[in-house]
């Protein structure tokens, strides 16, 4: 679950994270208070789920003689698609007003899960920003690496010799030390999988402030942090997918002109492979999780039925110990009694109880091109689409 | 011998006495599985499926002389039934529960470490010995005894790979999910290096996907080794639409790896022979065996 800077900056300040003075604004009118009550110049950062926010103009400095309400309100309901956003970007909510900040010099640290080693990781470099990934690829700046085990334990020395490392000396060194202290204890209490400040500004004052937060928690571990649940905002996550979601299959909106269903990730992933190896367009990607139960299912149909580009459903279900064929013929069977519309049903029944779902479809009413194997599913499939396109 | 599981694995179940521990257990033991019986804290004593269940893995260790633990706690005690198991020193554990949290798999990483027990899971389908047990919850049905061995990232590509390689005349040695989260125990190249060793191997199927390391890792360990089975890949998600990223921590560490033309690059260089569709995988391990015979 990501969750926006200003979020992540409030949780991490009991661990010792000292970010900017500043507040957040849902109208340009709050904007501009904000920024008078905090005098001097101020940073407008747009709130959303991604990086590359200075690139898409999605950070503006204003200075003491600027509007920050001017800028508020060009910022405010826009659309800001930037290097990770995908292309149809995040809808600007919410900014965060803070006092600009004179650094020095500017680092990047993060607290991330190595998922090679499976341990907790420290990564920093003495020099951070927007550009630091390509400058990293360019071999222009070295990004440091120490492993910390489960994290529980302080790893003082390891820790202060990485602080070293970072050309973080005297006062600053001791800040350095204590501000990765408490991000690890923030890390494990919070159940994060991302922790990462970039840039952390040496300011001319000698003390150490996070400029930007970047901050994901894992959605596994929601059931024990209700507290930190009603941090999700969704909005970016599209209607459709998240009721997908509610529903125990993974959906993602494609521009195509077929639909894909499929059981488990796996199958679907090969299932979109082929569907484009044979020259077809997906209008999505759906996997129904062993979890979904026939009337999720139908749910899950209805989506595809629902979408007007659609012009045929391609569905390739390998049937499993936990979830049989007949479950999901059971709920394509009630979508498509449900749906007033008829669309051509190519599908690849194999594995746990597929014969038993081929007569489920027929009870139900349901005309299907029956298709022996899965390439011959996705090139018939291919095929009618393009016919009905 | 097969790879994790032969005749003489005795299996107790944590968590037998819910639903799917319920149904999966009796589903084993029609396969052939020797189940000695099962774990629920506060539960022992009892009998279900007409097998004893004890409180603690230790206790159910000392009473059945099992060797081998499959795991149906929900996420919120999985972990913990897993260090348990650990701390049993049970030679072998399955986790087949999904949606367990990252930091718990961490400390069972970190436990692992130095421990008597190999962990396949969690999020994991389990192993598949066709003919001589299963410790998991895939069907059965379209496998056979064979000589090929497969190692998984994807629950529902293994059963629609082990139909193919039935299809084209050939069976199966050992089947296995490493699990579906990042977070997991054995990993690829482990389970590979296990599969190669195997003399009931003769060639092993490699099912990854877009995300993590693990099949570059496989890459970097086989390029030194000049395996003398043919290894035949699948990865999919080659046509999957980018991630919406968070921050640059994750690209800096992964270093340009991760995605499906990088994972096909570093195989194929390591002489992984590189199945060109899902549907052809039985096809072309059919044909690399056939090549070197």
């Amino acid at each position: 679950m990501k969750i926006h800077e200003f979020q992540a900056k409030q949780l991490l300040a009991p661990y010792g994270l000292v970010a900017p003075e500043g507040s957040v604004a849902i109208t340009p009118h709050e904007a501009g208070e904000i920024a008078r009550r905090l005098g001097g110049p101020v940073v407008v950062k747009a709130q959303i789920h991604a990086g590359g926010r200075q690139k898409a103009g999605g950070i503006h400095h204003v200075d003491a003689s600027g509007s920050a309400e001017g800028v508020a309100s060009r910022l405010l309901g826009r659309k800001l698609v930037t290097a990770q956003t995908g292309a149809h970007g995040e809808k600007v909510k919410r900014l965060l007003i803070e006092s600009a900040v004179a650094a020095t010099r500017e680092l990047h640290i993060a607290l991330l899960i190595d998922s090679s080693s499976g341990e907790l990781m420290l990564i920093g470099s003495a020099k951070g920003g927007a550009d630091i990934e390509e400058q990293a690829a360019r071999g222009e700046i070295r990004v440091n690496q120490l492993r910390l085990g489960a994290g529980t334990e302080p790893h003082r020395y390891e820790i202060a010799a990485f602080i070293a490392g970072l050309g973080l000396e005297g006062a600053l060194h001791e800040q350095g030390c204590a501000l990765v202290d408490g991000l690890r204890r923030a890390f494990l209490e919070l159940d994060a999988s991302l922790i990462e400040i970039n840039p952390l500004a040496v300011t001319e004052e000698g003390t150490l402030v996070a400029l930007d937060v970047k901050m994901v928690l894992d959605d596994n571990a929601m059931f024990r942090h209700p507290d930190l649940a009603v941090l999700r905002d969704d909005e970016e996550v599209s209607d459709i997918e998240l009721h997908a979601q509610l529903h125990q299959l993974n959906y993602v909106q494609l521009d195509g002109n077929i639909g894909l269903v499929a059981n488990g990730a796996g199958l679907g992933l090969a299932t979109l492979d082929m569907v484009v190896a044979a020259k077809g367009r997906p209008a999505n990607f759906m996997d129904i999780r062993t979890t979904a139960k026939s009337l999720d299912i139908a749910q899950g149909f209805k989506l595809l039925l629902d979408n007007p580009a659609t012009k045929a459903i391609l569905i390739n279900v390998h049937g499993g110990g936990m979830q049989p064929c007949d479950t999901i013929a059971e709920g394509l069977g009630i979508a498509v009694r449900r749906s007033g519309r008829s669309l051509p049903l190519v599908v690849r029944l194999a594995g746990n109880n597929a014969d038993f779902a081929r007569s489920r479809l027929k009870n139900f009413g349901c005309a299907i091109v029956d298709c022996p194997d899965m390439w011959t599913a996705a090139a018939k499939a291919v095929a009618i689409a393009a016919k009905g396109a | 011998m097969a790879v994790f599981l032969d005749r003489d694995t005795r299996v107790v179940c944590q968590g037998m006495t819910g639903w799917a521990g319920t149904h999966h257990v009796a589903r084993m033991m029609e396969y052939g599985t020797q189940v000695v019986g099962g774990v629920t804290p506060g539960k022992g004593g009892r009998s279900h499926l007409n097998l004893p269940i004890y409180d603690r893995v230790a206790q159910a260790r000392a009473q059945t002389g099992a060797n081998a633990s499959i795991v149906f706690v929900p996420p919120a005690n999985a972990a913990a039934a897993m260090l348990e198991a650990i701390e049993a020193e049970m030679p072998l554990v399955v986790a087949v529960t999904e949606r367990v949290p990252t930091l718990d798999m961490v400390r069972v990483k970190d436990a692992l470490k130095g421990s008597r027990t190999t962990l396949v899971g969690a999020n994991s389908q389990g192993i598949l010995v066709p003919g001589i047990g299963k410790l998991g919850v895939m069907a059965t049905g379209s496998e056979r005894p064979g000589g090929i061995g497969i190692v998984s990232r994807s629950a529902s590509l293994t059963s629609e790979v082990v139909a193919q390689i039935t299809a084209v005349g050939l069976g199966q040695s050992t089947t296995v999910g490493v699990g579906g989260d990042p977070i997991h125990g054995i990993g690829m190249r482990d389970c590979l290096d296990l599969l190669l060793k195997d003399a009931d191997t003769e060639g092993v199927v490699l099912i990854g996907e877009i995300g993590g390391t693990e099949e570059e890792e496989v890459a970097d360990y086989i390029a030194g080794l000049k395996p003398s089975k043919p290894i035949v890949a699948l990865i999919v998600g080659r046509e999957a639409p980018p991630e919406r990223r968070m921050g640059h921590a994750g690209a800096l560490t992964l270093g340009g790896r991760g995605d499906a033309a990088g994972k096909v690059k570093a195989l194929e260089a390591a002489g992984v022979l590189i199945a060109p569709s899902a549907h052809l995988v039985g096809e072309t391990i059919r044909q690399a065996l056939a090549g070197r015979g």
